[in-house]
């Protein structure tokens, strides 16, 4: 059936095999991976309350959307990645979190038009824009090493498209945690440095998340 | 068993009704069953990922013509198609645990033949731009006999000893024995004892790694 060029090849790899473990479904190595995101917002939510977040949301309700644009692209990015990490699946999975992060964009550009403030906020200055940055970054570095560790045991063959995946899932999330602590109202300031935020760590995920994922 | 179907299997395998052993035994009748190649091919790939090596061949096998389709539309040249099918097959025993079959098995496969076949478009390319192939660019450089160009000789021999040196003892024989002695197949396998499918294994990954390292290759 082969030609016999190969057969040493073959002979050689089936002498080699071994029983593997399955690598689970996409969607469920998501969800594991969204269970982590979810810890961590348990822990900042005992530590910071949920009154103050529920009463930001109550009264600005463009902030909900914002917030729930973000959880929304954070899952649907989660997904996308683990599955573009399996050969064989349409690159077409890259724009699933497109709708969330469209909600979750314009809503948050809604919230800069408003005249009002919404309760218990204010407008952030330059250092705390700052503060949102780091906080921003600095929760999407464990969170993209934790899924490219995992992404590393599939395969992916479109490996900057995965960790552009990888990075917009890790933005969002950090986004929406910050959402929990977040206490002040949308303006062009914090709207712009959250921007600049998603856009450091996706970039940064594309130069050196397609290197990590490479595994030959 | 001749009734069971490729589908039917597959539902069995995948709420794990049967044993491992099983499992593996019975893939191999589903295979000679009338099922379509396809489905042949995944019901192999399902019974190799749980260690069933007569299915794996046999998947393998039927996958070198898939291979050099998909290289073949991706435009490598023929004399390169081997290569393609060579660094394929490896990858496919290195990932076979993402193949899952519920999903077709050719779309799994060909998806990692377009990427060795990219890659390697990629590597001839960069290799292309790296190298001169007139045959008299040699004789009018200036000086290309001179105490320099002796020098420059001397360092990257020295380099590719170090490489080689780098290697691990597997590829590092494969070379020796078929690179540097000039030995053939057979005669490298009666000498080191080893089988002759192993060493040519370990002379592709060294010469892959070589290139590496030498030039910068991924």
């Amino acid at each position: 059936m082969s030609e016999p060029r190969h057969q040493a090849l073959i002979d050689t790899l089936g002498a080699g095999l071994t029983p593997v473990r399955r690598l689970p479904a996409p969607w469920l190595r998501a969800l594991g991976w969204l269970l982590v995101v979810a810890a961590i917002a348990v822990v900042l939510l005992v530590h910071y309350g949920t009154a103050p977040m529920l009463r930001r949301w109550t009264g600005a309700p463009d902030l909900a959307w914002a917030a729930a644009g973000a959880v929304l692209t954070t899952a649907c990015a989660a997904w996308a990645a683990f599955t573009l990490g399996v050969p064989g699946r349409s690159r077409a999975w890259a724009w699933l979190p497109l709708p969330g992060a469209l909600l979750w964009i314009g809503a948050s550009g809604f919230g800069c038009l408003r005249t009002w403030l919404a309760p218990g906020t204010s407008i952030a200055g330059i250092h705390q824009s700052a503060d949102c940055l780091v906080f921003i970054i600095s929760f999407s570095i464990p969170l993209s090493a934790l899924m490219i560790w995992w992404l590393r045991r599939a395969c992916p063959l479109r490996p900057v498209l995965t960790a552009i995946m990888v990075g917009l899932a890790s933005a969002a999330a950090s986004a929406s945690l910050l959402e929990i602590c977040h206490a002040y109202d949308a303006a062009a300031t914090d709207l712009l440095t959250h921007a600049l935020a998603v856009g450091i760590v996706i970039a940064a995920n594309a130069a050196m998340g397609g290197r990590l994922l490479l595994r030959r | 068993m001749s009734l069971l179907t490729a589908d039917t299997w597959r539902v069995l395998y995948g709420g794990f009704a049967l044993p491992l052993d099983r499992r593996a035994h019975v893939s191999a009748e589903i295979a000679s069953d009338d099922t379509s190649p396809e489905r042949r091919r995944a019901a192999w790939m399902a019974a190799a990922q749980a260690g069933d090596r007569v299915a794996y061949e046999r998947v393998l096998a039927g996958s070198v013509e898939l291979i050099r389709n998909v290289a073949r539309r991706q435009g490598v040249p023929m004399d390169a198609l081997d290569d393609v099918v060579q660094e394929t097959l490896l990858t496919v025993h290195r990932v076979r645990h993402t193949y899952d079959p519920a999903r077709s098995y050719d779309a799994w496969l060909a998806a990692i033949a377009g990427r060795r076949a990219i890659d390697l478009l990629r590597s001839h390319g960069r290799r292309q731009r790296r190298e001169t192939h007139d045959d008299l660019i040699l004789d009018q450089l200036a000086g290309h006999d001179d105490a320099s160009t002796a020098s420059e000789r001397a360092q990257d021999a020295s380099r590719l000893h170090a490489a080689i040196a780098g290697l691990p003892p597997g590829q590092r024989e494969a070379v020796e024995q078929m690179g540097l002695k000039e030995h053939s197949l057979a005669e490298a396998a009666s000498e080191t004892g080893r089988n002759a499918g192993a060493l040519k294994v370990n002379l592709h990954r060294a010469l892959k790694a070589l290139r590496g390292r030498l030039h910068g290759d991924s």
